[in-house]
């Protein structure tokens, strides 16, 4: 029974390498991207109030990260004052 | 001007002091001048392994102190006579590693010795980022297993932007040292094969050391593997790494993959 197990048992090492993989794209992208949001978000902030005033407080930049792509979620609240102004 | 050394590798119980105390002691068997320095304060394990535990009288953060001076607290091996240990502080808090102090330290070893090997300790804390501040050649020690590897990238990023090296613009030589490798595990598929690891870390490879009960036995006894028995296979490993960190350019073995008749046999590993 024991012998039967060992074999018929799946091998592991290839869970743990695809695993790995996933993790470590993952890990590597985000080292020092708290910082890379932060910086984002200012530069867009700064970018929009050229053109409209905004409540620093109401934009929000998110990264979402998936297995292929991640993405940049961008959240701008523009006060209806604000974008008349603008027009 | 010697060589700096750092032996790290973020996950703590890989073989940092084992390989530390190994590789120095096999580069100083074949004459080198080589020091061993003990990063990891408040925990310091380099002297039990080099088995040189009672003969520490002053140690790194005493000499960073002013308290003594370098060369009353470097202890000259018993056995290899160009090999030395410079201790840790057990006592003492890790607070008192100065970056200054460590500058200087390490500037006068270098012009003293060929080698300078600074046994880091586990994590990203302070102490492991000074032990590998001022490295010119860093040895990432991993394990075939998930959470070292991990840790191991980890600790590459660290290498590649905290260190004098990375952020004067210069790359930082890593090599990796895959050590407690189990060859017939992995043939099983129940172990991370050397080019899994190879390919996921994307660093050149300095040496493979088979998981071996040597290891413990030199440990035991408080001798550096290569000077216990040095014709054990993670002997005859580690012998190979120090000849590649001097610039040789040697073929990896896989130690244990060809496991003869005789060896299979009486059970043990033939490389």
């Amino acid at each position: 029974m024991n012998l039967f197990r060992l074999f018929s048992r799946p091998q592991s090492a290839p869970a743990a390498r695809e695993r790995l993989q996933v993790l470590l794209a993952h890990d590597r992208a985000s080292t020092g991207d708290s910082d890379l949001v932060t910086k984002l978000r200012d530069e867009i902030l700064r970018a929009i109030s050229k053109h409209m005033q905004v409540d620093s407080e109401k934009v929000s930049v998110k990264l979402e990260r998936g297995v292929q792509v991640s993405t940049l979620v961008v959240d701008v609240e523009i006060p209806f004052d604000a974008a008349r102004k603008a027009a | 001007m010697g060589k700096v050394i750092v032996v790290t590798s973020g996950k703590g119980g890989v073989g940092k002091t084992t390989s530390t105390a190994a590789l120095g002691a096999a580069l100083a068997q074949n004459g080198e001048k080589v020091v061993v320095v003990d990063f990891d304060v408040g925990l310091r394990n380099l002297d039990l392994v080099m088995g040189a535990e009672r003969r520490v009288v002053y140690d790194l953060v005493n000499v960073i102190q002013g308290e003594a001076k370098l060369t009353q607290a470097l202890i000259r091996d018993k056995r290899v006579e160009t090999l030395y240990l410079l201790p840790a502080s057990q006592t003492r808090d890790k607070e008192n590693l100065t970056p200054e102090g460590v500058e200087q330290v390490i500037a006068s070893l270098k012009s003293a010795f060929d080698w300078v090997i600074c046994d880091s300790p586990a994590g990203i804390e302070r102490g492991a980022t000074l032990a590998m501040r001022h490295a010119d050649v860093a040895i990432v020690v991993t394990n075939p297993e998930v959470s070292s590897v991990r840790d191991s990238d980890r600790i590459i990023g660290l290498l590649d932007s905290k260190t004098l090296k990375a952020e004067n613009g210069e790359a930082m030589e890593k090599h990796l040292l895959l050590t407690r490798y189990d060859a017939s595990r992995a043939e099983r598929g129940d172990m991370l094969k050397v080019d899994d690891v190879l390919e996921i870390l994307s660093i050149p490879l300095l040496g493979i050391i088979p998981e071996s009960t040597d290891v413990l036995r030199a440990s035991n006894v408080g001798a550096p593997v290569t000077l216990a028995d040095g014709r054990s296979a993670p002997a005859m490993a580690y012998f190979e790494a120090a000849r590649r960190l001097k610039g040789e350019v040697l073929p990896v073995t896989i130690p244990g993959e060809k496991r003869g008749f005789f060896s299979k046999v009486f059970g043990r590993k033939a490389a």
